[in-house]
């Protein structure tokens, strides 16, 4: 064999096996995916948004209260650690830039973002949920936002050092004061990044059950008051899922199918923006 | 010492004995300059890749102090202030002393709010009085005739000599005493060319400028005065035909004649 045609035979060895592989990946995805799409759609009806748990067996029993409870610690991890990602990440891009106090944040961050979100949930009960005497909703809302916060630093702070700084220069040399060079010219710039990163940190902490089971624990019946134990559809699901009863099972199912669509929905509103950006 | 010849009574900025260290830098980037910029005239500043032009140029409006650990010494005198002075007021400084960079920095909105910036920075709050400055710089710029159907369109759609006449219009709408171009043209094609330098000697009657260029044949046609640099210092400053035709300094003789650089 010349040296080509050994050449010409690695080559395809190598392209045969890396194609088998991304098809097998892609086999599990789509049999994953089927089997929630077909499941979860079979367990979906109108009751489950009208109706809280109930015993096993009862006609009218839904996921009504963790619907409206992942809906509210979500809001409530949104509403704290969006804030606190996104002026943190300023914070870095701006005005540490490469110091040593950045470096060090921007490294804390990362180890943060590989922590085992359980680690987190336990922190969080130790530190909130212990002190207080009883699971809230506050507590898992707290858990979930220190998910989001590293993730969202990190992508503020990325996207904001994709602006070039002569655009900054521009705008300095226009006499404008360091904060609204920031508001006005580098945000604007970093938009639809930093936005995805937002995006992308709501889905991901949406999809959390650990950091839950010990801070807003789970309840099977409606509650707005997040100073008490809520209901989520990770919890909720993990608990139906892992029930013997078959009508609890198929709840287990629609929560499942309905936190998958959710997550999914703004993954894809998310790859949009940047998509746009791209497109400019 | 530099050899200085023929510049006029009025001057807009004095440089006196300036010396500038990058941070991180051991020795001066730019050794005891002296030289004066003439008021309504365009001045332009010339010489080998790396000579300090660039350098000179952003410490006239103090961009230097954007990044932490550089120095200055000596002092560069404008309305009888030396804007080096650590209690200067940058952010007026600045609005007196605009800048045009290489690259065409257009902000990330329409068009209009690009022009309307530096005036919303400077308080200029009325509708009217905004959009009739905008339009005024526009047109000032040669570019109200493109861009007056699509004001609110992004800045960005627009190529990149418009955008580089844009950012023009953008830095003479607050009406500065200075503007300062740093190779306004060396990313734009020669018809733009053409038209940003036909722009800049049209303005000197409002505004006096500073010009670094690499291009000699763009000094000639646009700059009243030229200086020569070299290695962090000033060779030489004259009348540009004369500095062009009959230059004092050696050096300079062989750097026009394209000996070296
Ligand atoms: N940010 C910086 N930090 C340290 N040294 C720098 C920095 N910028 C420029 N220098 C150095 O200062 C000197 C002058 O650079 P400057 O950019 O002013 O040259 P220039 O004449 O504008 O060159 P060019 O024609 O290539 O633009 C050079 O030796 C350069 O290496
Ligand atoms: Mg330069």
């Amino acid at each position: 064999m010349t040296h080509t045609q050994k050449r010409i035979m690695t080559n395809n060895i190598v392209m045969v096996l890396s194609t088998l592989s991304a098809l097998l990946g892609l086999g599990f995805l789509f049999w994953i995916l089927g089997v929630l799409v077909f499941n979860g759609i079979e367990a979906l009806n109108m009751n489950i948004f009208i109706y809280e748990g109930a015993p096993a067996g009862y006609e009218e029993s839904g996921l009504k209260q963790a619907l409206v409870g992942q809906l509210l610690i979500v809001l409530y991890a949104t509403a704290v650690g969006v804030p606190l990602g996104v002026l943190s990440g300023t914070y870095l891009s701006e005005y540490g830039q490469s110091s040593k106090l950045s470096e060090v944040i921007r490294d804390i961050s990362d180890i943060m973002m590989s922590a085992p979100s359980i680690v987190i949930g336990a922190f969080v009960y130790a530190i909130i949920v212990i002190p207080m005497g009883h699971f809230s909703g506050y507590a898992g809302a707290a858990a979930l936002a220190i998910i989001m916060v590293p993730i969202i630093l990190r992508t503020t702070d990325d996207m904001l050092q994709l602006v070039p700084s002569t655009l900054r220069e521009a705008a300095f040399a226009l006499g404008a004061p360091k904060y609204k060079v920031i508001i006005q010219v580098v945000y604007r710039g970093a938009k639809a990044g930093i936005l995805t990163g937002i995006l992308l940190a709501i889905a991901r902490v949406a999809g959390e059950t650990a950091p839950l089971l010990f801070t807003s624990f789970n309840d099977n019946f409606m509650n707005t008051d997040m100073n008490e134990a809520m209901a989520s559809l990770t919890v909720t699901m993990y608990n139906y899922a892992t029930s013997p009863y078959e009508d609890w099972q198929r709840l287990g199912w629609a929560a499942a199918f309905i936190l998958s669509m959710f997550i999914l929905g703004l993954n894809i509103i998310g790859r949009l923006f940047l998509l746009r950006k791209r497109g400019q | 010492m530099a050899t200085i010849v023929n510049v006029p009574e009025e001057k807009i900025l004095h440089v006196n004995h300036f010396e500038f260290t990058y941070a991180g830098s051991d020795t001066p980037n730019i050794k005891t300059l002296s030289m004066p910029i003439a008021k309504n005239c365009i001045t332009a500043l010339i010489g080998p890749s790396g000579c300090g032009k660039t350098t000179l140029l952003r410490a006239f409006n103090r961009m230097h102090d954007l990044y932490p650990g550089n120095t200055y010494a000596g002092e560069i005198l404008f309305e009888g202030r030396n804007i080096l002075d650590t209690k200067e007021d940058l952010i007026a400084l600045r609005s007196k002393i605009g800048m045009i960079f290489q690259k065409p920095t257009a902000f990330p909105m329409s068009i209009f709010d690009n022009v309307a910036y530096g005036l919303r920075l400077q308080g200029i709050k009325n509708r009217s009085e905004v959009s009739d400055r905008v339009e005024k710089a526009l047109k000032d710029a040669a570019i109200w005739k493109e861009v007056n159907s699509r004001l609110k369109h992004d800045a960005n759609g627009l190529s990149g000599g418009q955008q580089q006449r844009l950012c023009i219009a953008r830095a003479i709408a607050v009406e500065p005493e200075i503007l300062l171009f740093d190779e306004p043209t060396s990313a734009l094609d020669p018809i733009s060319t053409q038209g940003i330098e036909i722009l800049v000697s049209e303005l000197k009657e409002r505004v006096s400028i500073v010009i670094v260029t690499h291009n000699m044949q763009q000094a000639a046609r646009v700059s009243d005065y030229t200086g020569f640099m070299y290695l962090g210092e000033l060779i030489e400053l004259g009348r540009t035909e004369e500095l062009f035709v009959t230059p004092k300094e050696k050096l300079t003789e062989e750097y026009i004649t394209g000996k070296f650089g």
